[in-house]
């Protein structure tokens, strides 16, 4: 460990990635620009990158049950940095990554990250892939964070991938793009909340190149106050596929949301589904929860919470 | 228990002014009453006024004394009144073991989950981390609206048509629940039916008629008077006929 983590770190550490204290097994440790601590297993080795800022995390084939967390955290105002990680995992590895990052922005100034993830998934590799970002501190700067994840899946491989933001980025401009071989698979499930002046834009573009690969995109998101989503998924069925890209969201106040599905079947065998429903909280659903004894605003905030699960 | 005075509910359409229920006064005490009708006859509304889901144009409802009339729906609900949809309500995300939950005011182990998801008829192993949607049918959702209300365990408890949509589940066993609750509370039960056999098993009986009461008496007195049981009496008013169930 390069230094011991204050109160402040340890709470957005249980925050993007669940942890109450430095986890067992493969980690790296990012902190206002430097690393706090790293962690190599026997499979699984994380090496600083020497041509730009970033690691290499590089998983042995074979690798079974084992994860890696690799948490960045922002604790002083002001800093803004673009992080380049790339994960390389091996044939038949089944492994659980947990990314994240946490803004705590006490300042006047803006704090930045911006993730560039790249994953090369092995033959018959299975990665479960966790990211949450997470923003707090009464501070006047803003929170920002842009991750990029770029996505490259060989033949029988799989990747799920779950996306978090819930509290406290005002900005957000999320990057996914992913390539599939044969019967390779993908799974992204997003859940955004955004309020107050807060921006996110989302934009998932994948290639279904295998015969025999698909691709599910869910996404769910709430929308509060004056804030501004816009979710762009665009799938490509080039071969005998089948891709499904789904976002549902709800709205509130002032807020506006905005989907735009994009599919694009290059080979007759493809199949490719979207579907959008944008809409605000049902009134019957309301009424239900006040029914077993809820104020309106409890019905409210268990109808959201229930959503983005 | 549950009085009402003199209660009306008006609306205007295209029509005019349209009398749903049209000054109706009862005094309910009985542990398990059974309002009956035919369609559009004002039982839902009925209902849904008590609830306070619709305010009445007039009248007063009184709940243990205490006039409840301009409370709003939660309120009532903290004061004891649970109710039961026809048609229950879906969530995206909000599970079986949340709404269960929720309506206890608590959360609840596992077994206690399991224990109300059992009474209902349901294999509580397979249905507890479902979620409330669409991939539940019709007669699914309906013993998970009945378990949520026996969950809340309130004092008044309001089941309006639990026997519509019940299409698999053997209605022997919803006339088990309803003995089983009647037998359990302390307070009263207002089942809203078209089923000879639910009406059968009441105290007493509301027949509504155009927003009025056509009668009110003793289950055993007032069904044969029905020209031959409800059903007949339904079947004969247009639009209305016997629900077949199970």
């Amino acid at each position: 460990m390069a230094r011991k983590l204050d109160q402040i770190e340890l709470n957005m550490l249980h925050e993007i990635a669940d942890l109450h204290q430095i986890p067992d097994g493969a980690y790296n440790i990012r902190l206002n620009g430097e690393s706090a601590g790293r962690n190599s297993t026997e499979n699984i080795t994380i090496e600083s990158k020497t041509d730009k800022p970033g690691i290499n995390i590089i998983i042995k084939p074979g690798t079974k049950n084992e994860a890696c967390h690799i948490p960045v955290m922002l604790s002083e105002s002001g800093i803004t940095e673009v992080v380049y990680n790339d994960f390389f995992i091996g044939e038949d590895a089944d492994v659980v990554i947990v990314a994240g990052c946490g803004i705590h922005n006490c300042g006047t100034d803006l704090s930045e990250h911006d993730g560039v993830h790249t994953f090369h998934v092995g033959k018959n590799a299975h990665v479960r892939y966790v990211e949450k970002h997470y923003g707090e501190g009464d501070g006047l700067g803003q929170n920002v964070l842009n991750p990029t994840t770029v996505v490259y899946i060989e033949e029988g491989g799989r990747m799920e991938m779950e996306t978090t933001q819930i509290k406290g980025v005002d900005s957000t401009v999320r990057e996914t793009t992913a390539r599939l071989a044969d019967g390779a698979s993908l799974e992204i499930r997003e859940k955004i909340m955004t309020h107050g002046k807060q921006v996110a834009k989302t934009n998932f573009t994948v290639d279904l190149d295998g015969e025999g690969s698909s691709a599910n995109v869910v996404s769910r998101s709430v929308a509060r106050d004056e804030s501004t989503q816009k979710f762009v998924s665009c799938i490509r069925g080039n071969n005998v596929c089948t891709g499904h890209s789904e976002c549902d969201a709800i709205i509130m106040d002032n807020a506006s949301v905005s989907a735009s599905p994009d599919l694009d079947a290059n080979n007759v065998e493809a199949s490719l589904i979207h579907e959008a429903a944008i809409g605000k909280i049902a009134g019957d659903q309301i009424i239900k929860l006040r029914t077993l004894g809820l104020t309106e605003a409890e019905a409210e905030e268990q109808i959201i919470a229930g959503f983005l699960k | 228990m549950l009085e009402l005075r003199n209660i009306s509910y008006l609306v205007d359409d295209e029509n005019g002014r349209n009398e749903i229920i049209n000054d109706v006064s009862l005094d309910i005490r009985e542990k398990f009453v059974a309002i009956t009708g035919p369609n559009g006859s004002g039982k839902s509304t009925l209902a849904k006024l008590i609830a306070g889901i619709l305010k009445p144009t007039s009248g007063r409802i009184i709940l243990d004394g205490t006039d409840i009339t301009d409370l709003n729906i939660d309120e009532r609900a903290r004061l004891g009144i649970s109710f039961a949809f026809q048609q229950p309500i879906k969530f995206k995300g909000i599970t079986v073991r949340d709404i269960i939950s929720l309506a206890s005011g608590k959360k609840l182990p596992l077994n206690v989950v399991c224990d109300y998801l059992s009474q209902v008829g349901l294999c509580a192993r397979d249905y507890v981390d479902r979620e409330i949607n669409d991939s539940l049918s019709g007669g699914e959702l309906k013993r998970i609206e009945i378990a949520t209300i026996m969950a809340r365990g309130t004092k008044l408890s309001i089941f309006d048509e639990p026997e519509a949509g019940i299409d698999l589940w053997s209605f022997q066993n919803l006339i088990q629940v309803f003995d089983s609750l009647r037998e359990k509370t302390d307070g009263s039960i207002i089942v809203i039916s078209h089923q000879e056999r639910i009406l059968n098993i009441a105290d007493k009986v509301i027949l509504l008629a155009d927003g009025k009461v056509g009668s009110f008496g003793e289950a055993g007195e007032i069904i044969p008077s029905l020209a031959n049981g409800v059903t007949d009496v339904c079947s004969k008013i247009p639009g209305q006929g016997e629900q077949t169930i199970g």
